[in-house]
């Protein structure tokens, strides 16, 4: 059986994933835009993946609404975070680990 | 069969207190007036399992916190306080016993210093738990309780990618249960509402609800940019959540789809029944803002004052937290922290997404176990003995610098 992701609203522009996945198939379900897309890199539980692609600027959709906007252009299946996403409002988000969300800007001395 | 749907029972046995508002639990709570008490408190509690404790850490007194503190000692679920200071600090645990007992609740109060030390403090607390407790058993009025007599609050912690997707949605769907039904529904967090305002403000229940909600979401996003902090934690991000705007999308979910009658704050009880949000973010003040909700047990306990005899707790990545004054129902809608943690989970909500099962059906289950821990049973924090708490200083409704740190 494939990974599987869930696209919550038919005009957002990712999906999230249900399973922890290595790059290939994934399986869409909610209101997807396809039933079946490819993954180009390793994305785990709870993360999201790109059904759209992104130019730089362009507005990233869950919900239905606007929940930030792209910082590189993202092909679809692409993992989409903090490498490649932020938020409109939040200026610190950016600066922590991309994988462990761990801050970098804190001084321990 | 001891396996029918509960709802076959809609009504249950509850506790009924002097102001109307009827009780899930009959609790003694101890309550501590400054960190130099906390051992003493926390001891006198030991092995009693009716016996909940809270207190303040400051010596400094605190408009804030004696609110906060003053609501869990009339909560429903609490019928007699003991309290107990060292006699040297600003908060007087006399002063709290007097407002507990106009309440028409038993209280008792003393100062360590007068009592003689640690163990006659505690052998002294003791037996006085003791005397309150045998007056509240004898006392009890017990009566019949339905849903319309229940506040729900609902809190979210270690929120991950599925939070959004099923936890925080089948609480919704669960809390536009609770409102049809005639009961009071409260969710906070509004710091988890930045960049939701036109959404927010459409769900006003009336012109004021609508001025009320404009005010408490302005207030906090300047709190977030004052403070250089959004209510996101590393966990959040490692759990697939990239900015605060999906964060708060995934956060309001839990408000479910009914009108919202209005705000309150801190310790304040909702004026009616139905669907209410909870300010608990800081007023600026000459001390600035400080913090809001600096961890997950702080919001528990801001919700349970304001009159929730029951906490749901929704976290994707987990947790192993509890309250005391109200049992906590823990969620989750990721299979995998379910599966692993679930000496500590009450509820799996991943069937909605992945076995296809309804938002309602989710919601049903829901109500099973809440009207199963509201009956007595102990949800799985409860009986794990889990009884954390956080209570700070913070400034809500200033009314003037004259008042200094202390309003």
């Amino acid at each position: 059986m494939n990974p599987r992701a869930f696209q919550i609203h038919s005009s957002d522009s990712v999906a999230v994933l249900l399973d922890d996945a290595q790059p290939g198939p994934v399986s869409l379900l909610g209101s997807p835009v396809a039933s079946l897309l490819s993954i180009n890199q390793a994305i785990r539980l709870g993360h999201k993946m790109a059904v759209r692609p992104h130019a730089v600027g362009e507005a990233v959709i869950k919900y239905g609404v606007r929940i930030g906007h792209a910082t590189e252009p993202i092909a679809v299946g692409d993992w989409i975070h903090l490498h490649n996403c932020a938020s409109d409002l939040d200026e610190r988000s950016n600066t922590l680990e991309v994988t462990t969300g761990a801050p970098t800007d804190t001084i321990y001395e | 069969m001891n396996n029918e749907r509960s709802s076959t029972h809609p009504t249950w046995q509850g506790w009924l207190r002097p102001d109307g508002r009827k009780g899930i639990r009959n609790l003694v709570l101890v309550i501590y007036t400054v960190e130099c008490a906390r051992f003493v408190a926390h001891a006198i509690g030991q092995g009693e399992e009716d016996v909940h404790v809270i207190g303040f850490p400051g010596c400094y007194d605190n408009a804030y916190a004696i609110r906060l503190m003053l609501a869990l000692a009339r909560h429903p679920n609490v019928g007699a306080v003991l309290s107990v200071g060292l006699g040297c600090e600003y908060t007087q645990p006399g002063r709290i016993a007097e407002v507990v007992r106009a309440s028409g609740r038993p209280a008792e109060s003393f100062f360590i210093q007068e009592a003689g030390g640690t163990s006659s403090s505690i052998a002294k607390g003791k037996e006085l738990v003791a005397a309150l407790r045998g007056k509240i058993r004898a006392d009890a009025v017990l009566v019949p309780m339905s849903l319309a007599d229940l506040t729900i609050g609902c809190e979210c912690g270690g929120s991950d990618g599925t939070s959004g997707l099923a936890g925080n949605p089948v609480v919704g769907r669960l809390f536009d249960r609770l409102v049809d039904a005639g009961g009071t529904a409260i969710f906070e967090e509004i710091v988890e509402m930045i960049g939701l305002k036109p959404l927010l403000l459409e769900r006003a229940a009336s012109v004021e609800s609508r001025s009320a909600l404009a005010s408490a979401y302005d207030k906090a996003e300047a709190y977030c940019h004052a403070v250089r902090q959004f209510s996101a934690s590393p966990g959040n991000f490692a759990g697939g959540l990239t900015t605060i705007e999906e964060k708060s999308m995934g956060a309001f979910c839990k408000s479910g789809s009914q009108p919202i009658q209005g705000v309150i704050k801190v310790a304040q009880q909702p004026p009616h029944s139905g669907l209410w949000l909870m300010d608990s973010v800081p007023d600026a003040h000459f001390m600035q803002f400080g913090y809001t909700n600096p961890n997950d047990s702080e919001g528990i306990m801001d919700l349970i004052s304001g009159g929730a005899q029951i906490v749901l707790f929704v976290t994707g990545r987990g947790s192993v937290i509890g309250s005391p004054v109200a049992p906590l129902i823990k969620i989750t809608g990721n299979a995998q922290t379910y599966q692993r943690m679930s000496e500590d989970m009450d509820f799996d909500a991943s069937p909605v997404l992945t076995d296809g099962e309804s938002l309602d059906y989710a919601a049903d289950r829901l109500l099973d176990l809440i009207r199963s821990v509201a009956s007595g049973q102990a949800s799985k924090p409860e009986a794990l003995g889990h009884r954390e708490y956080f209570l700070m200083y913070k400034h809500q409704d200033t009314p003037g610098l004259m008042e200094g740190c202390r309003a």
